[in-house]
């Protein structure tokens, strides 16, 4: 009975001489994979080096070079406007994204336990997920204004469906014999959700977290340029209108960037929970 | 595996004056600890829509015996060890433990289902927990956790994950959750049917062992005959009433046989031979292709 337990252990030596080059290389990917993953950025950075400011086939207002770009980011911090752009953007994605996935999580588990509010509801929520989300915006300027509050229902909404989807069908999917075993051992209600249904589907919420995330900043985007007076979003119409092609390219950096670390700090929550559920 | 239990069993009805001192005295629970419940089905029965799957079962499980329940694939085992059980509740007659009618998901009862179904992000000791009755302190539940994977030979992998243990072992800690509860009776559907011979035969010795320490009543379902006769005190077979001209739809109480002699029985007597052919033609299937 031991034996499927033992394998590890007893293969190990085994292969001992020839199995370790094999694993050394294995473990060595993760730097080899960041060192070769920088390959392709770093020669797209020299070919936009080389087309500006080498051979200077593009003009600064159609492809600035990327010192231009980098100077544009020095002069903006300076005044102080990056961090006022950076942050108004940064905290209307946050706001917005909690109050979407705080929602898409609470619905999404009603509708995935209760097969009466599925039945209820379901249909509902279904017709305003065919709705582009984007088709709002005319309806949200009309009834809430261009301030601060549409643009952060708008990317509520823009976060909520694919978490609330994610949960909605996780739940609906989780294992019905081990359901049926947390009730055969007196577990029910909110005990049974919290000790087998919830940490059942923890990875796919997470998927839909961050699929949320993603989408959040999307909409963020649309509705800064739709109607803002500060924001990335805001910087790239902005610069659009002046000409100033260097900020442009910096605010689509900047969301790059903010987008990446977003998605890197729910990663790492991520991480830590598939430790613990998964 | 199962070493310092199986020998005890095994020595135990030669030399009773040593088997006290045998078990190490970090072991097991107490027999005096669990209640061994009787369960009394008078006219069970089950349809699903329009189709009888049970019917007319009635017969009284003593506290503390072990009945086997054989029958074809799809006879309906799993669903009178579930009506037991308050797994479900669709069932006609009367289900008594201990003279009372069962309740949903009744406590006096555990099951031990046909698959482990541990939950997969919990170690093998806070699965084992689950099983614990919600009266219990936290560090008398944490005791008898410890005491149970010692019972079932499964100390030294409490901190692991199920899907780092093998198909035994798994199997092997899904009897402990069930016990956990400390159950008056426990209910077993098929629980070692996944597993290889070799394992099998070692789980059979284990449940043994444990019932030898706990006295608690067993309905044990399987499909194979050689492990109803090792293991029951009574085998029942599940099937068309045979006795009739035309059996109705549904399957009943086709035989009620008693084992004889002490557990662990000799494989090869020639008495269990004889009740094995018994066993395979009420199958249906002919005894000498086997
Ligand atoms: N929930 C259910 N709904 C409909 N039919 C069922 C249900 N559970 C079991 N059955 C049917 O009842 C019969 C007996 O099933 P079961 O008790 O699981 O058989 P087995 O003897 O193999 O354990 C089968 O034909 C099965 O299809
Ligand atoms: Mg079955």
């Amino acid at each position: 009975m031991s034996s499927t337990l033992d394998t590890p252990t007893a293969a190990a030596p085994a292969d001992g001489p020839g199995g370790s080059p094999q694993r050394r290389a294995r473990r060595g990917l993760p730097g080899g994979g960041l060192l070769i993953g920088a390959v392709v950025p770093v020669l797209l950075l020299a070919l936009w080096w080389l087309v500006t400011e080498v051979t200077g086939t593009f003009t600064a207002i159609q492809l600035p070079a990327p010192q231009a770009v980098l100077s544009a980011g020095v002069g903006l911090f300076e005044s102080g406007d990056l961090f006022e752009h950076m942050g108004i953007s940064l905290q209307r994605v946050l706001i917005g994204f909690g109050i979407g996935a705080g929602l898409g999580l609470a619905l999404g588990s009603l509708l995935g336990l209760s097969a009466i509010a599925d039945k209820l509801l379901n249909p509902t929520v279904g017709a305003f997920r065919a709705v582009p989300s984007l088709a709002w915006v005319p309806l949200l300027l009309l009834w809430v204004g261009i301030g601060e509050d549409s643009k952060v229902i708008l990317i509520a909404i823009g976060a909520f469906f694919p978490v609330f989807t994610a949960i909605h069908s996780a739940l609906r999917h989780v294992d019905a014999q081990l359901v049926e075993a947390g009730r055969a051992f007196g577990f029910h209600g909110l005990r049974l959700l919290g000790t087998v249904q919830l940490p059942a589907v923890v990875p796919s919420v997470f998927s839909g977290l961050r699929l949320g995330l993603a989408q959040a900043w999307l909409f963020l985007v649309a509705a800064e340029l739709l109607a803002a007076a500060e924001g990335l979003g805001f910087l790239l119409t902005e610069s659009q209108n002046n000409g100033r092609t260097d900020r442009l390219l910096l605010a689509i950096v900047l969301l790059a960037l903010l987008g990446k670390l977003t998605d890197t700090l729910l990663g790492v929550l991520e991480r830590k929970a598939l430790k613990t559920w998964a | 595996m199962i070493s310092p239990a199986s020998t005890l069993t095994a020595t135990s009805a030669a030399a009773p004056a040593e088997a006290s001192s045998a078990p190490p005295e970090t072991a097991a629970p107490s027999r005096r600890d669990y209640t061994s419940l009787d369960v009394e089905l008078s006219g069970v029965g089950r349809a699903f829509g329009s189709r009888t799957v049970l019917r007319d079962v009635s017969l009284r499980v003593a506290p503390g015996e072990v009945l086997a329940i054989l029958g074809s694939s799809g006879c309906g085992k799993s669903t009178l060890l579930r009506a037991v059980g308050g797994l479900d509740t669709g069932n006609t007659g009367e289900i008594l433990i201990n003279g009372s009618p069962v309740q949903r998901y009744d406590e006096r009862t555990a099951v031990g289902f046909q698959e482990p179904r541990l939950l997969p992000w919990r170690s093998i000791h806070k699965n084992v927990s689950l099983g614990l009755p919600r009266s219990l302190s936290k560090a008398e539940g944490r005791e008898r956790v410890d005491e149970l994977l010692k019972l079932v030979g499964l100390h030294d992998r409490a901190s692991l994950r199920p899907r780092e243990i093998s198909g035994g072992m798994a199997q092997r800690a899904s009897l402990a959750r069930a016990l956990a509860r400390r159950p008056g009776v426990l209910l077993l559907d098929e629980p070692f049917g996944a597993l290889d011979a070799l394992t099998r035969l070692k789980m059979q010795d284990l449940l043994l062992d444990v019932h030898a320490q706990t006295g608690t009543t067993v309905l044990l379902v399987t499909h194979d005959v050689d492990e109803a006769l090792q293991l029951a005190d009574r085998v029942l077979l599940l099937g068309p009433d045979l006795a009739e001209p035309h059996p109705a739809e549904g399957a009943t109480i086709a035989r009620l046989i008693s084992v004889p002699g002490q557990r662990p029985r000799d494989r090869a007597s020639a008495e269990l031979a004889a009740l094995r052919g018994e066993l395979f033609s009420g199958l249906g299937v002919d005894s000498h292709s086997h």
